[in-house]
């Protein structure tokens, strides 16, 4: 139950005990539900919708992870987390794991104590003007007004950019999207960046989406994926695996649709694998047979998720892109279950 | 009793740590320090457990590393290659000069409202009394939010200036009002005395800060003059050279000359620009703070006896000067020390600019080096010290000037 | 002699006054026109207020109240100047109660606000019934129960904690203040830990009323109870604090100066930053005291160290006669300031205590900038984020002023009123 207010209290005046260090594993199982860093409104990677739900991307990928170690996609504690927030919120035990578009970098991984579990997202910083500014490339906007949401690494590439091009620009540093947003509608900037997907999602919720093209330089590299704290390998798995799962799911061809018939059993020994109806993957998660199946049944594999969220069939309008399977061009590659 | 209440120094028994008040109060103030050592101490393990068991540790070596971001509002060179040092500098110097600004605005609407509040013209106090209600009761943050989307909704855009029929033009050629800010010229000098531009102001300043001086010498030799022989020597003509000739001469030397703001490319160049971010939170700091000064100044006032305008009336003052000579110099007493207090919120609130995306020493410090680095102990500690600082000395500065106003009674 | 006469001898009938001494035309002359200055000041404002008016009038009455979107708003507007009120009909519960908070239990805060009245009055109006501060005191522990739900059984032992403290308390304060606060404060924390162990074993599994996670709280209530439950917290530990400051005990008073002039020296933001990024690493590892915890205790010193200021001053009003009075009385320290010195000193603070409360409250919307979804974090994050709503400024803000100003303006126009009825209890 929820710890009263009174023991909250209790644990300030410095009486609770510490309990002994437990794997973030069990204390997931204890509690009964994840608590999954996200962002605070990014519409098609998270964002609460108009009756409160957390829906998106990045949701879809909580929501996944719950299924497979508590057996229920809805037993996930949404913590919205800001640029600044969202590491020490992780560090400190506050979140299990972060699933907010945040770029894998060697800084993050090393210098902060992070271990990222994989890429959900292969995106890269870009820019949108107003069709009418009459600007083709990123090249030609020497002296321009940037409008940048801050707190990821975009103000830094875009420092690098115009630098090693040899233009100035004015940055105008913004905190949240919305309000972004609104300088870049009203023309207080010329140039609105962020990751491409951030850019597809903006301009998606725009009035008059034609009225904006997205340049076609992409200035970085920015391969976003979940995160979980160092040390704690055994939940690192399971978060890496889950995402894995989603990948591996789509290039075998496991979809909400046909799991239950693929579950009893096909004749693909790694399919087989997967859903748990031979070897003992899961058991070697510390998780059941069955894990994968529970995660493919929250919102199917990869593809699907996709394609609900963010595909080319919703308002944001992404392609697959970098983000397709090897098989078909991208860099989704999941090692083998095996 | 009396041994009870003069124990020999011999006879010191245990219970009198706690029943003895002389010995009570060191007791309690033992006490009291052990407890704190133990609070402390006990957050401060809890704090190396949860660092040595996360992998991190206390360091401000990032402080010395590239800050790799740019920054709009620079007072100070700065570009993405210097330090996380000189970004959090940039930044503190931007808080300051929004405080600055905010300040004394501030005062001179507080001060406007709080007068006009008491006027006896009907309809005008009571819009002062609206003005001040409406803007005391809603959060700050709130208008800062605001008076930002109105700065941004309601100018025109840069483009808006472009074309041959223009939406919008510059006000005399000169001045240009857009939704990224108010350009105004700039004064440039032809041949600066110093390479380093900053000196060249240095310098400037200190030319007035001496012109005032003599003036002020002037004055009081006047004054003097006045006392003994009841003639005061016209003394304006001096007093007007005295700030006109230094400071003329200096600009001739150096060459003033003003760049005027024109529209080129994306932006208009040249001249100075004052951010739209930095006039939402420098408008916003100014009219709430200044809707408690008015109030300040109303209280301040009406704490001036009737009896004084009363006197001052019966001794032949004109109405503004019984306000200049009696009222002010009285309320000014009752005024000055909740106006220090005021001062301070405008600088502590100026770390809201972070809501406008102002650069200042929260926005720097304590936005995108804590978002890059990571390190959010360091950096937030950093934060409260300059904080700290700032109001530890406007307090310090303010109570001297407080304490030489105060009415010198024996 | 009799037939001149210099002097009239019936009465003239009664004129009446001068047009411009009567009537609105008097008003008029001696309100807003008495002198040139004044008239043009005059002028200006009615120009002022006309430009205002015509400005917004006609955006409001022309608001659009039933629309699914803003741009459906918009087509029903038809590019004509209009407000779109629908995001308030349609956005109002997220914007009230957060936009999480479960739909079915928004009854469950409402009463719990409702009651707040019931509750605050006894205290706030000297001249209604002492028994109703019970209620006060019950309350805490009631609105707890309603808007976090849960067992009763958490706010019941909590309560009975303090009832029990308070018993053991009267038992000994007869004899000395300090062992029956200490013993009080035992008792109490005794029961409290022992609950911790029993509490979750008993509790039963589907509560009276569903329990509501902390972080589901936002809108307008997450404001209401971050203002109410810091301002109730802080003065006990303000009235502690401004004892230790004026205490003669070095130490104590350092520590006391320290604390609060460290807390009001730096922004609440910076303190907001700590309770959201620091605080945690300095609790015990695995302890999960979550976010609207941390955020309160860190208003809590907050507000604490301004309302230490405000009692200090109180206590250095009282003339000196009542505290060298109470030491001839024999009366020691504990009882001189718990019968004597506070009741006086925190009379004459009420005032000053309201006004931080104020302004405590304002400052309750900093919590939207370290990503909590009070009024102004819902605005500025979900609904203004959300593709119905993006593009919506000033109906929302406008919503947020308007309810801020409605508590903030009642709160001090109480305060005014109980500035001037001390006022006239002192002449």
């Amino acid at each position: 139950m929820k710890t009263s207010f009174v023991l909250g209290a209790l644990a300030v005046a410095g009486l609770a005990a510490g309990a002994a260090y437990a794997g973030t594993l069990d204390d997931v199982k204890a509690r009964g539900t994840l608590n999954c860093g996200v962002s605070t409104g990014l519409v098609g990677f998270a964002a609460p919708n108009a009756s409160g739900e957390w829906e998106g991307f990045d949701v879809g990928m909580c929501r996944a992870v719950a299924a497979a170690v508590l057996g229920d996609a809805n037993a996930v504690e949404f913590v919205p987390t800001t640029g600044k927030t969202r590491f020490t919120a992780l560090a400190s035990g506050e979140v299990d794991m972060l699933a907010r578009n945040t770029t894998w970098t060697f800084s993050r991984d090393v210098d902060l104590k992070f271990e990222f579990t994989g890429v959900n997202y292969y995106d890269g910083q870009g820019f949108m003007v107003p069709s009418d500014l009459g600007v083709s490339s990123a090249k030609e906007l020497d002296g321009a007004t940037v409008c940048i949401q801050t707190g990821t690494t975009t103000e830094l590439n875009l420092a690098d950019f115009f630098r090693s091009n040899n233009m100035s620009y004015e940055p105008v540093p913004i905190e949240t999207n919305a309000e972004a947003q609104q300088q870049y509608l009203a023309g207080a900037c010329d140039v609105y960046t962020t990751d491409a997907s951030g850019l597809a999602a903006t301009r998606a919720t725009f009035e008059n989406p034609d009225a904006h093209v997205v340049l076609p330089e992409i200035i970085s590299k920015e391969p976003l994926g979940p995160l979980v704290r160092h040390g704690d390998n055994n939940w690192g798995d399971i978060v890496r695996w889950t995402l894995n799962a989603l990948i591996t799911a789509e290039e075998l061809g496991v979809t909400s649709a046909n799991m239950a018939e693929m579950a009893s059993g096909t004749n693909n020994p790694e399919i087989n694998r997967l859903m748990g109806t031979e070897g003992t993957l899961g058991e070697m998660l510390g998780l059941d047979a069955t894990w994968a199946q529970r995660v493919l049944a929250v919102g199917g594999n990869y593809g699907e998720m996709f394609e609900a969220n963010i595909g080319e069939s919703t308002p944001i309008g992404l392609a697959r892109g970098l983000n397709a399977q090897w098989k078909n061009g991208g860099l989704l590659y999941s090692p083998p279950f095996r | 009793m009396a041994s009870r209440s003069h124990p020999d120094a011999g006879s010191f028994r245990l219970s009198m740590l706690i029943n003895d008040t002389r010995y009570r109060r060191v007791t309690f103030q033992i006490i009291a320090l052990l407890l704190l050592c133990l609070a402390v101490g006990y957050l401060i393990s809890n704090l190396l457990t949860n660092l040595s068991a996360a992998g991190l540790n206390i360091s401000y070596d990032f402080l010395a590393e590239p800050a790799g971001y740019d920054i709009n509002q620079r007072p100070i060179e700065y570009t993405s290659q210097s330090t996380h040092l000189r970004a959090s500098i940039v930044g503190v110097l931007n808080t300051l000069i929004v405080a600055i600004l905010a300040c004394v605005t501030a005062t001179v609407f507080g001060v406007i409202a709080g007068i006009l509040r008491l006027s006896k013209n009907w309809l005008v106090s009571k819009i002062m009394a609206v003005y001040v209600e409406v803007f005391r009761n809603v959060p700050v943050l709130i208008w800062i939010i605001i008076i930002f989307t109105i700065m941004t909704a309601s100018m025109p855009a840069p483009k808006a200036f472009r074309g041959a029929n223009a939406e919008s033009s510059m006000l005399f050629d000169m001045f240009a009002f857009t939704n990224r800010g108010v350009y105004i010229p700039a004064p440039q000098f032809a041949n600066p005395l110093f390479e380093n531009g900053l000196l060249n102001w240095v310098l400037v300043i200190a030319f007035l800060l001496l012109s005032f001086l003599g003036a002020r010498a002037l004055g009081k030799r006047a004054s003097a003059e006045q006392a003994s022989t009841g003639q005061r020597p016209t003394t304006w003509h001096l007093t007007l050279s005295i700030w006109v000739a230094p400071i003329g001469a200096l600009m001739v030397i150096m060459g003033l000359y003003f760049d005027y703001p024109a529209l080129k490319g994306f932006n208009f160049r040249g001249g100075l620009q004052i951010r739209g971010s930095l006039i939402a939170l420098w408008i916003a700091l100014a009219i709430y703070t200044g809707a408690f000064i008015a109030e300040n100044v109303r209280a301040g006032i009406l704490a001036v006896s009737r009896g004084q305008t009363e006197a001052a009336a019966a001794l032949g003052l004109r109405p503004n000067r019984v306000m200049n000579l009696v009222i002010l110099p009285q309320a000014l007493r009752v005024i000055i020390p909740p106006m220090i207090s005021h001062y301070l919120n405008i600088t502590k609130n100026s770390s809201l600019a972070i809501a406008v995306g102002y650069m200042d020493v929260t926005g720097t410090l304590g936005g995108i080096t804590l978002n890059q680095t990571g390190r959010a102990i360091e950096t937030i500690l950093l934060l409260m010290l300059f904080y700290l600082t700032i109001s530890l000395s406007i307090s310090a500065i303010m109570n001297v000037y407080n304490n030489s106003i105060k009415l010198k009674e024996r | 002699m009799g037939d001149v006469s210099f002097v009239r001898t019936q009465t003239l009938p009664e004129m009446p006054p001068p047009v411009a001494e009567q009537g609105i035309v008097k008003w008029l002359r001696e309100n807003l026109f008495s002198s040139v200055a004044s008239a043009i000041l005059t002028i200006i404002a009615l120009w002022a207020v006309y430009k205002f008016t015509a400005f917004a009038l006609p955006w409001i009455a022309s608001g659009v109240w039933n629309t699914e979107s803003l741009a459906a708003c918009r087509n029903v507007l038809d590019g004509a100047r209009g407000a779109c009120f629908s995001v308030l009909t349609e956005r109002w519960n997220q914007l009230l109660f957060g936009i999480s908070y479960p739909a079915e239990h928004y009854w469950r805060p409402t009463v719990a606000f409702v009651l707040l009245f019931f509750a605050a009055a006894p205290v706030l109006f000297f001249d209604l019934p002492r028994k109703f501060l019970i209620f006060t005191g019950v309350y805490p522990f009631i609105a707890y129960w309603l808007i976090w739900g849960g067992t009763i059984l958490s706010p019941a032992i909590a309560l009975a904690g303090i009832i029990m403290g308070y018993f053991v308390y009267a038992k000994f304060i007869k004899s000395s203040f300090a062992v029956a606060f200490l013993g009080g404060m035992a008792v109490a924390f005794i029961i409290w830990i022992l609950s911790g162990y029993i509490v979750p074993a008993i509790a039963p599994e589907n509560p009276f009323f569903e329990a509501v996670p902390s972080r589901n709280m936002g809108g307008f209530m997450l404001n209401m109870i971050l203002g109410t439950v810091c301002v109730s917290l802080s003065l006990p530990l303000g009235i502690v604090l401004a004892l230790g400051r004026q205490s003669n005990m070095p130490v104590i008073k350092i520590i006391c100066v320290f604390f609060i002039e460290f807390i009001r020296g730096v922004p609440l933001i910076t303190l907001l930053f700590v309770a959201n990024v620091v605080l945690a690493y300095f609790f015990p590892p695995d302890s999960n005291i979550d976010l609207i915890l941390r955020v309160i205790i860190m208003i809590t010193l907050f507000s604490a160290a301004y309302i230490a200021e405000v009692i200090r001053g109180g206590l250095a009003a009282l003339p000196v006669g009542q505290y060298e009075a109470a030491d001839s009385l024999g009366l020691d320290y504990a009882q001189a300031m718990r019968l004597i010195i506070l009741p006086q000193a925190l009379k004459i603070s009420i005032p000053g205590i309201v006004n931080v409360s104020v302004g405590l409250f304002k400052d309750t919307t900093l919590v939207s900038v370290i990503s909590m979804f009070d009024l102004v974090g819902a605005i500025r994050g979900p609904i203004l984020a959300a593709t119905e709503w993006n593009g919506v400024y000033w109906e929302l803000f406008m919503f947020a002023s308007i309810l801020f100003f409605l508590v903030c303006y009642s709160i001090s126009q109480y305060s005014q009123w109980l500035e001037r009825r001390l006022a006239t209890d002192h002449r």
